[in-house]
């Protein structure tokens, strides 16, 4: 039994464990940036930029995300490649799109059809990062925007009447407050982006869905010591106590965390821990 | 070939009816509406379904977690933390595969692991769970004084709840009900990218979407499409619960019926 699970198709399967986990730490404060340039953009001045901000909002929560998952992957892949066909070969002289084909010269081929296969994988990784940080910037900007509306409006009206500029403002009041606000939203938020990660496998990435398949299918003994029926099920089940499990560490880490930021706030939750050490 | 005979051919391809081979060359814009509409009979079909089923089971699990009994109220709970703890499309997953398992013991799961009964099933327990748990939220803040009143009032028991307890209960959770609906019919677009086989090609509209992208490697003309069915499906459902809104709250005077706010917090 230990034999079998440490074969190395196993530790394959455990360091995509870590691939998951990477995925998660990059796309967090990414798509924390892209929520903070949507609702930006969704409450600016200027219409054209606040129109394409809530259009942002709108259309990507209007949509199943698997659709956008399968969407970008293509699409910005087929983007970089066209930038880089107009830098690399300004002479090329056929259309890019022949019919049902999408072809560009082979300088611009990304990553370089000579390139070693780990670039292509870290290539893959990227453009899944940049989606979810798409997706979910516009669900982390429709947070931050409710948030930013949160913060009560007399601390603006009197950082104005101390003749704060807008930009003061937003970056001296509006930005250091609206966090208490947006934090319950963001908890959400977190969750609902670890319960997304298994959409990786879509994206074409060697994820943990794509090894408990391959791990869990029927092995005859031609191909392998360790012959065995289909186990799919038991690998399943064991990505799913994962999940749970990272769940619940997820949970107790933001109780710890809203305990200590209610701490002497002014709200229900602040008065109810100001009572109980009373 | 005009646009109607693509109706005609590829209309109700879904499930089953109509040309047997899909569109392979030439692509034109009508034959991927068509297709992609075609699918979303099945998006309707698991969502609608689904949701019926659900609702009664959520009240049941949002009872049982307020249930004084301790054995029920932590069985409720349990259900509700593993269907919202872990991603559905695991879910799906490990179901296909249990029931693959079990079909080999017992013929009667044979139904089970095709997609229109198996992902069915997958999909009523996991909406059980979320919108069980936002009817418990619910029941929680029901007011104490309508209680109270009702029991004044010589209200008990089965009475109590079917007239005051559950109508409250209902009002309160309805915006944030809406959301999960809306959110459950985008989860059906995940069905036929789990386990669940799509028999002959009869897939939902996300499979034709990204069959049409696959093979004409341009994917910014058949996930459109599939984006403003479902935003026209999500519009539907916007005005069905509001609709639903409005009766619920019809005894209210006009200033205090709450007007459906969609601030759509994030569920799934």
């Amino acid at each position: 039994m230990a034999c079998y699970l440490s074969t190395p198709k196993h530790m394959a399967f455990y360091w995509s464990f870590g691939t998951v986990l990477v995925l998660l730490a990059i796309t967090a404060p990414l798509a924390l940036v892209f929520g903070f340039g949507g609702a930006t953009a969704a409450r600016a001045q200027l219409a054209p930029v606040r129109w394409f901000g809530k259009a942002y909002i709108a259309v990507v929560r209007g949509v199943p995300d698997i659709a956008f998952f399968l969407f970008f992957v293509i699409a910005l892949d087929q983007g970089f490649e066209y930038l880089r066909h107009q830098v690399f070969c300004p002479d090329w002289d056929q259309p890019i799109r022949q019919g049902n084909d999408f072809l560009v010269c082979p300088a611009a081929k990304l990553p370089l059809s000579t390139s070693p296969q780990v670039w292509h994988e870290i290539y893959g990784f990227f453009l899944a990062v940049l989606t979810f940080a798409i997706v979910f910037g516009a669900f982390a900007a429709n947070v931050l925007f409710g948030a930013m509306r949160a913060v009560p409006q007399p601390q603006l009206e009197t950082a104005a009447a101390y003749g704060m500029t807008p930009r003061q403002t937003f970056w001296r009041i509006l930005v250091p407050q609206m966090w208490v606000y947006a934090l319950p939203g963001l908890g959400n938020l977190w969750m609902v982006l670890i319960k997304a990660t298994p959409l990786l496998f879509l994206l074409g990435v060697e994820d943990i869905v794509y090894w408990a398949r391959e791990l869990g299918g029927t092995k005859t003994a031609r191909f392998t010591d360790y012959p065995h029926g289909d186990w799919r099920m038991w690998y399943f089940g064991a990505l799913l106590l994962f999940y749970l499990a990272f769940t619940k560490l997820s949970e107790m880490v933001f109780d710890r965390v809203m305990l200590r930021l209610t701490r002497g706030q002014a709200t229900l939750a602040g008065e109810a821990q100001r009572k109980a050490a009373a | 070939m005009s646009c109607w005979d693509t109706i005609a051919d590829y209309g109700l391809r879904s499930l089953g009816y109509g040309e047997r081979l899909l569109p392979r060359s030439d692509f034109t814009l009508c034959q991927q509406v068509v297709l992609i509409g075609s699918g979303m009979l099945w998006n309707i079909y698991f969502g609608t379904l689904a949701l019926i089923a659900g609702f009664v089971m959520a009240t049941a699990v949002a009872m049982g977690k307020a249930a004084r009994n301790p054995v029920i109220a932590k069985i409720s709970a349990w259900f509700i933390f593993i269907f919202r703890g872990s991603p559905l499309f695991i879910q799906f997953f490990f179901a296909y595969f249990l029931f693959l398992s079990l079909k080999n013991a017992v013929p009667f799961f044979t139904v089970l692991t095709s997609a229109w009964a198996g992902a069915l099933v997958v999909l009523f327990l996991n909406t059980a769970a979320y919108s069980g748990e936002i009817f418990y939220g619910a029941l929680q803040s029901v007011p104490k004084g309508e209680a109270e009143a009702a029991d004044a009032y010589g209200f008990g028991g089965w009475k109590k709840f079917r007239k005051i307890t559950w109508p409250t209960m209902l009002r309160l959770a309805w915006p944030a009900y809406t959301n999960e609906a809306i959110f459950l019919f985008h989860a059906t677009t995940l069905v036929f990218f789990s386990g669940f086989p799509a028999q002959s090609q009869r897939g939902d509209a996300l499979y034709y979407a990204n069959y049409f992208a696959d093979k004409t490697f341009n994917p910014f003309v058949p996930y459109p499409v599939l984006a403003g069915y479902f935003i026209l499906l999500t519009l539907v459902i916007i005005g069905l619960f509001g609709l639903i809104n409005r009766r619920l709250n019809r005894h209210l005077p006009q200033e205090r019926r709450s007007r459906m706010q969609m601030r759509m917090p994030v569920l799934r």
